[in-house]
C-alpha cells in the first residue's frame, strides 16, 4: 500500500441559514492514495461539491483535519494555504460555460494563473508556459486568441483543465467536469483526464452523480448522502456487491443499454430527511424500506465489512451477499 | 459543435483575409455590432457626436461673443442675423447656446465621472465584501437618498458657495448614492458567476479579482449607468443655474439663460424656448444611446 496523498478526517462543513446550520459536509472520513482517484458519487444537494470546495477552502471547513502530505492544511491561516498550498491543489469545475471569463481570450485565460502564482517569470515566459499547456491538453494553436463562447464545451472543458494544470498540482478535485458536456465529448475528456494522471502522476477527487462515468475513471468510490459518507470500497465492488441500501438504489438507476433486459428498479419512497439541524439518526431512515426504529433513533458509524469496505448501516452484515 | 457559415460570419471571414491580424470577435465587439443595428440608438450617437463638435467649436460657429452686449439689437425676436434672438442685454442667444453645450457637457461629464468613481467605489466594496461593510455603507447612502437630489445639491452649495467645483460637487454627492446602489448591484451580478470562484481556485486576489474580472465584466452595465446619469446630471445643473444656486451669470450655461429669459416669458417666449430645447435635446440623446447601449451589452435583459 503506497502512502496517502490526503487523509481527511472528521471534516465537517456547516453553513448558517435563518432556519438553523446546514449541514452540508458532516464529520466525512477518507484517505485517497498518491497517484489513484477517488469516485464520490451521490445525488443532487448531498454535499458533493462543497465537499470539494472546502478541500480547496474555497469554503472555510467548520471543523476537522485535512492532512497533505502530513500537514493540515485544513486550520493553517488562510493566507499561508494560499501561499503555499494553493498551486498544490486544484480543481476542475462543472460548467464550462459559466467558469471561464467572457472577457478573455483562451491564451489569457491561461496565463492568468501562471501569471498570478509567479510574479517573476517574463512575459515571453508566461507566454511559453501557456503554449505549452495548451499542447498538453489538445487545443489547437489557432485557438490562442478565440474567446470561450467561440468554443465548444470539449474544448472549453480544456481550457479549465490547462489552467488548473499549469499550476503543476499534485491533487485536483474534479467536480463533475463531464456533466455539462455531450457524450461523445464525455469520453474524449475522461480520457485526456486519465492520461494526464498517467504521464504527470496525478491525485484525483472525482465528484460525479454518473454512476458509468465514475466506474471508468475511479479506484476508490465513496458514497455520499446528505453530507454524510455512507459507503466507500473499491470500484469494482460497488458494481459487484454494494451493500449499504441507498448505494443499491443508486446502482439500480444506470440504464442498461439493452431493450431486453429486464430492469429491475429500485425505486425509493417518502421525503428526504432534512439536512438543517438533523437529529442522530440514520439520515436515510425516512426513504428505506428497511428501515427501523433502531435507524430512526441512532446514526450508524462507518464500519468495515469487507477489507477496505465500509459502511455506515446498522443493518450492514444482512446486506452482504 | 461546427462552426457557423452565416454570411455574417462569411463577411467577418472576408474582412479577416484582408487583415494582418484577424479581427477577434470580443464581446465589446459583438455588442458593438448589436448597438450599430439599433437605428434608435444611432440617432442618440449622431446627437450626442454632434453636440460634441459644436462644444469643441464653439468659437468657429458661433456668430457673436457670447458675452458681448450690443443696446442696438435688444430683445430681438429670430431672424437671420439672430438666429435663436437676442436677450434684454443685446446677447445673441444662438451664440449663447453654443458655447453652453461646452459648460453643459463637460460639468456633465465631470460631475458623473466623479459620482462614478466615489459611489462606484462604495458600490463595488459594499458588493463584494458584503455583510457588515455591505450594510454599513448602504445604510448610509439610504439616508443620502432620502434627502432629495437638487435639496441635497442646494444644500452643498450653500455651504460650499457658488462655481463649477462646487457644482460638480454637489452633483457628485446628491447622485452618489444611486451610483452604489447601481455598481453594487452589478457586482452582485457578476460575483455569483462560477469565474470569479474559478480564478480564485487558481490564486487570485481580492484585488485581483475585482479589477481583473468583476469591473471588466461590470463594465457594460456601467457604462449604461455612466451615460443615463450625464442626462441626469445636465438636467441638475440647469435646474439648479435656473433656481439661481448652479453657476454665476454671464456663464452661458443654458439653465442660466433659461433664467434670463424667465422674467420675459410672455414677451419674449423664444428667450426660454432655445435652451429649453437644448437640454431637451441632449437628455433626450443621452437616454437614447443609453437605452441602445443596455440593448447591446444586455441582450437578455428584454
Amino acid at each position: 500500500m503506497s502512502e496517502n496523498l490526503l487523509e481527511v478526517k472528521n471534516l465537517k462543513k456547516y453553513f448558517s441559514t435563518p432556519h438553523g446550520m446546514l449541514h452540508a459536509v458532516d464529520n466525512v472520513t477518507f484517505n485517497i492514495e498518491k497517484g489513484k482517484t477517488i469516485g464520490i458519487v451521490g445525488e443532487s444537494g448531498c454535499g458533493k461539491s462543497t465537499l470539494g470546495k472546502t478541500l480547496m477552502r474555497l469554503h472555510e471547513p467548520t471543523s476537522g483535519e485535512v492532512l497533505y502530505n502530513g500537514v493540515d492544511i485544513a486550520s493553517m491561516p488562510l493566507k499561508k494555504f494560499k501561499k503555499e498550498y494553493r498551486s498544490h491543489i486544484q480543481m476542475i469545475f462543472q460548467d464550462p460555460y459559466a467558469s471561464l471569463d467572457p472577457r478573455m481570450d483562451v491564451l489569457q485565460l491561461i496565463e492568468e494563473p501562471i501569471k498570478v502564482n509567479d510574479k517573476k517569470l517574463s512575459k515571453k515566459e508566461v507566454e511559453d508556459k501557456a503554449k505549452e499547456m495548451m499542447e498538453l491538453v489538445g487545443l489547437a494553436k489557432r485557438l490562442e486568441t478565440a474567446y470561450p463562447h467561440e468554443l465548444d464545451g470539449g474544448r472549453r472543458q480544456r481550457i479549465g483543465i490547462a489552467r488548473a494544470l499549469s499550476l503543476n498540482p499534485s491533487f485536483i478535485v474534479c467536480d463533475e467536469p463531464v456533466s455539462a458536456l455531450d457524450v461523445s465529448i464525455q469520453a474524449q475528456i475522461l480520457n485526456l483526464l486519465m492520461d494526464l494522471q498517467e504521464q504527470r502522476g496525478l491525485t484525483y477527487m472525482f465528484i460525479t452523480h454518473d454512476m458509468s462515468v465514475v466506474k471508468h475513471i475511479s479506484d476508490d468510490i465513496a458514497v455520499m448522502y446528505l453530507g454524510q459518507m455512507i459507503e466507500k470500497c473499491p470500484a469494482d465492488e460497488i458494481f459487484r456487491d454494494t451493500i449499504h441500501p441507498y448505494s443499491q438504489a443508486l446502482l439500480s438507476a444506470i440504464p442498461i443499454p439493452d431493450v431486453h433486459a429486464k430492469h429491475e428498479r429500485m425505486v425509493l419512497k417518502g421525503e428526504l430527511t432534512s439536512p438543517i439541524n438533523p437529529k442522530p439518526c440514520c439520515r436515510f431512515a425516512k426513504r428505506c424500506p428497511y428501515a427501523t426504529d433502531q435507524c430512526r433513533q441512532e446514526e450508524p458509524k462507518l464500519r468495515e465489512m469487507r477489507p477496505n469496505h465500509l459502511v455506515a448501516c446498522h443493518y450492514a452484515e444482512k446486506f452482504v451477499k | 459543435m461546427a462552426k457557423m457559415h452565416t454570411p455574417a460570419m462569411e463577411k467577418i471571414e472576408r474582412k479577416n483575409a484582408k487583415r494582418k491580424k484577424p479581427r477577434q470577435i470580443t464581446p465589446s465587439y459583438e455588442a458593438w455590432k448589436r448597438f450599430r443595428r439599433n437605428p434608435t440608438a444611432l440617432v442618440g450617437l449622431i446627437i450626442v457626436a454632434v453636440l460634441i463638435l459644436i462644444a469643441i467649436f464653439a468659437p468657429l460657429i458661433a456668430p457673436y461673443n457670447y458675452q458681448s452686449q450690443d443696446y442696438a439689437a435688444m430683445m430681438q425676436k429670430p431672424s437671420a442675423a439672430h438666429l435663436f434672438g437676442t436677450d434684454q442685454f443685446g446677447r445673441d442667444i444662438f451664440s449663447r447656446c453654443i458655447y453652453g453645450a461646452r459648460y453643459s457637457l463637460l460639468i456633465a461629464v465631470f460631475c458623473t465621472l466623479a459620482a462614478l468613481f466615489s459611489g462606484g467605489l462604495l458600490g463595488i466594496i459594499a458588493g463584494y465584501f458584503g455583510g457588515k461593510v455591505d450594510t454599513i455603507i448602504m445604510r448610509i447612502m439610504d439616508i443620502f437618498q432620502a434627502i432629495p437630489m437638487i435639496m441635497m445639491a442646494m444644500c452643498i452649495v450653500a455651504v460650499l458657495g457658488n462655481g463649477i467645483p462646487q457644482l460638480v460637487a454637489a452633483i457628485m454627492f446628491a447622485s452618489m448614492p444611486t451610483m452604489a446602489r447601481n455598481n453594487r448591484a452589478a457586482i452582485l451580478r457578476v460575483r455569483g458567476n462560477d469565474y470569479i470562484e474559478s480564478s480564485e481556485a487558481i490564486g487570485c486576489s481580492k484585488f485581483q479579482l475585482i479589477m481583473k474580472h468583476m469591473i471588466p465584466n461590470a463594465a457594460g452595465i456601467m457604462v449604461i449607468f455612466f451615460v443615463g446619469f450625464l442626462a441626469v446630471s445636465i438636467m441638475m445643473m440647469s435646474s439648479m443655474s435656473y433656481i439661481g444656486v448652479g453657476l454665476a451669470a454671464p456663464t452661458p450655461e443654458w439653465g442660466l439663460i433659461l433664467n434670463d429669459g424667465k422674467s420675459y416669458l410672455t414677451s419674449a417666449p423664444y428667450m426660454m424656448f432655445f435652451p429649453a430645447l437644448m437640454i431637451m435635446i441632449t437628455c433626450f440623446a443621452f437616454n437614447l444611446m443609453g437605452d441602445g447601449l443596455r440593448d447591446a451589452f444586455d441582450p437578455k435583459m428584454n
